[in-house]
């Protein structure tokens, strides 16, 4: 059985000027032990569609999905209370900016032993001697003295291992990474995602990185999901999606990258992902697509089979050409 | 090798901090002794962490804050401790574009007023017709349609405000354009019609790019030259192949290794960097990378070493051979 499993993921907001779809459609499925990312642009839904699952969002948001499990609990129709006594214990999240998330009026240490007086019943020096050992396990020096500390008094990186361990007091079998890394510099950044890996190698944890930085995914995970516009457009293995990426936004997006090009200028996606406003019909991506033809633009793509990375596409890239096209003409 | 146009000699910016009725002012030496040249047509790219002194380093070479040591000469006119306040000519040779387009332009202006503000101020002697006139061909010239004259900045993406904040750049027909992180608040699909946009510009007008950032796969593409910065000093320049290939300084190698390189079959060979960048406001003595390199020798704590190699440079002790 399947750690998260979501199916047919919807977010909709209301908005003074109407109904906003940030997610449209999502699955995913997680395995324990699973290393997985998140990829998409601004817009694509990435981290709405997380915060979905954790119960994060206001009450402006419509959820709505066909399945939404977790660990074995339908996470749909669960009650705020019920939903308390899993998030922070077995499923936990960080986020981009570790600056703002921490509480600035209390001290690194009594927001890591919150958590731990919330779901343990470990006594007042259990979970001191506990926070200490979370703080040696993210690597901060002096976990003693840093415990009494306020967040205004660490730097970028160290805000972010104590927000790690926060999340990882209660032994989480799922961690929600959300940009962990994108406000920090790369020698920092470097240090953090090798902590999360190892973390992830030792503790068994399953976890899900959002991100939009491809180098990011290429060192980091075993596999990965795009996502534009709110839905799934594909979703492979590491390797084998920088290698021959089946649908045609991840293809362009790959040649978009500046360490890939072959000639001074870059090859470039025309045109901006769709707002609210202009949601093209048919494939969402078909007025930017290269390969895109008249069926694109009228009729809504399925979902390609695994092996062509369940691409959301009319004629699924197989090394830079599109397949099916004969089928349809 | 073309002549430079514009000089810079162990530039320094240093800030006063603090200092109450009871303690003595503290200095932040926030840029400290950086040499470089910029060419006609060619770029320097500066790359380092926060607080490394590059955002200062685009302020002073703009003039918006004079240096508070060496020199800054613009076609060989010197732009003196005062500052260019007085000499608009050379205010307008040179032009910032800033990293957030969002922040950047003026909510109030429409995209035309922007573009036409800068002749208004600098050149009052152009008449209101030929403002708009050219300020319409250099909407075309960054990519925009003749329609988005009117429109106001929210009407517009992040990839288009950063064409606009551009073109009002260049509207004074600047020689050198200082780029401070452009692309690093846009998307990768936008990202590269904006790099595009700027090697078109700097081929059609011959521009010297001063770009700054920290993302090392647009370096690498799009510079000539190379600068890197380590808590307000450059530890290393050269010819971005040399750079990039044959890292001479220690935290160049720990810079380029920490980078993360979209392909999963590069083997990652990383150096582990100990600890945290050190607050600009107490740089450690010597060598202000001593604390974190795993070369550093009792030489590398006492003094900063001095500049070695001719096109190549770099400052290290222990410098990496191949």
């Amino acid at each position: 059985m399947p750690l998260l499993e979501i199916r047919n993921l919807s977010v909709e907001f209301s908005t003074t000027s109407g109904k906003f779809r940030a997610v449209d459609g999502i699955d995913v499925t997680v395995e324990p032990n699973d290393l997985m990312a998140i990829v998409g642009e601004s817009g694509s839904g990435k981290s709405v569609s997380m915060l979905a699952v954790m119960g994060l969002l206001p009450w402006t948001a419509t959820i709505t999905a066909d399945v939404m499990a977790f660990n074995g609990h339908d996470l749909r129709d669960m009650t705020a209370k019920q939903r308390r006594r899993i998030i922070g214990r077995d499923m936990s999240m960080i986020f981009q900016e570790p600056m703002s998330s921490l509480n600035p009026c209390f001290t690194v240490g009594f927001q890591i032993k919150e958590s731990l007086k919330k779901h343990t019943d470990l006594d007042r020096k259990g979970r001191q001697n506990r926070a200490i050992e979370l703080m040696q396990l993210v690597g901060i020096p002096a976990p003693e003295k840093r415990l009494n500390a306020f967040p205004h008094q660490l730097s970028g990186g160290m805000s972010q291992r104590a927000m790690i361990a926060m999340a990882l007091a209660c032994e989480p079998k799922l961690l929600i990474a959300d940009e962990p890394t994108t406000a920090l510099d790369v020698t920092i950044q470097a240090q953090i995602l090798e902590l999360l890996t190892s973390l992830q190698e030792e503790t068994g944890m399953a976890l899900i990185l959002i991100t939009h930085d491809m180098g990011v995914v290429a060192e980091t995970v075993r596999r990965v999901q795009v996502q534009y516009a709110g839905q799934k457009v594909e979703e492979q293995e590491v390797g084998a999606l920088f290698d021959d990426p089946h649908h045609p936004y991840t293809a362009a997006l790959l040649a978009a990258l500046p360490e890939r090009a072959t000639e001074r200028r870059l090859p470039t996606i025309p045109g901006v992902v769709p707002g609210q406003f202009d949601r093209p019909q048919g494939c969402l991506f078909s007025p930017r697509c290269r390969f895109a033809n008249a069926h694109c633009k009228a009729v809504e793509p399925v979902q390609a089979s695994p092996e062509m990375g369940l691409a959301l596409c009319h004629y699924p890239l197989s090394h830079g050409e599109p397949t099916n096209r004969e089928k349809a003409s | 090798m073309s002549e430079a146009i514009l000089t810079a000699e162990t530039l320094q910016r240093h800030y006063e901090v603090g200092g109450g009725a009871f303690s003595k002012p503290s200095t932040v030496r926030a840029l400290d002794g950086a040499s470089f040249t910029l060419e006609p047509g060619k770029t320097l790219a500066v790359v380092g962490e926060s607080g490394c002194g590059k955002s200062t380093l685009a302020r002073v070479v703009t003039m918006i804050e004079p240096p508070s040591g060496g020199t800054l000469s613009i076609r060989g006119k010197e732009v003196g401790p005062e500052g260019a306040s007085r000499d608009r000519d050379l205010r307008a040779m040179v032009q910032i574009v800033f990293q957030d387009p969002y922040g950047s332009l003026n909510p109030r202006q429409t995209i035309g007023q922007t573009l036409m503000e800068p002749l208004k101020l600098n050149r009052p002697e152009v008449s209101a017709k030929e403002r708009e006139t050219r300020a319409r061909e250099m909407l075309r010239m960054v990519g925009l349609r003749d329609e988005h004259f009117d429109r106001y900045p929210h009407m517009f993406s992040g990839g288009q405000r950063q064409r606009v904040a551009v073109g009002r750049a260049l509207m004074l027909e600047p020689k050198i354009l200082v780029l401070d992180e452009p692309v690093s608040a846009l998307d990768l699909s936008i990202q590269s019609q904006v790099l595009n946009l700027l090697i078109d510009l700097q081929e059609k007008f011959q521009l010297a790019y001063l770009f700054i950032s920290h993302d090392l796969s647009v370096v690498r593409h799009l510079a000539d030259e190379v600068m890197v910065m380590y808590l307000g000093r450059p530890v290393e320049t050269g010819p971005k192949d040399e750079v990039f290939s044959h890292p001479r300084h220690p935290y160049t190698q720990a810079l380029l290794s920490a980078t993360p390189v979209a392909d999963p079959r590069h083997t990652k060979n990383r150096i582990k960097l100990e600890g945290e960048l050190p607050s600009p406001m107490a740089v450690p003595k010597g060598c202000p990378f001593n604390p974190r390199c795993w070369r550093a020798t009792e030489e590398c704590r006492q003094e900063f070493p001095p500049y070695e190699g001719e096109r190549h440079r770099y400052a290290c002790y222990h410098p990496i051979e191949d």
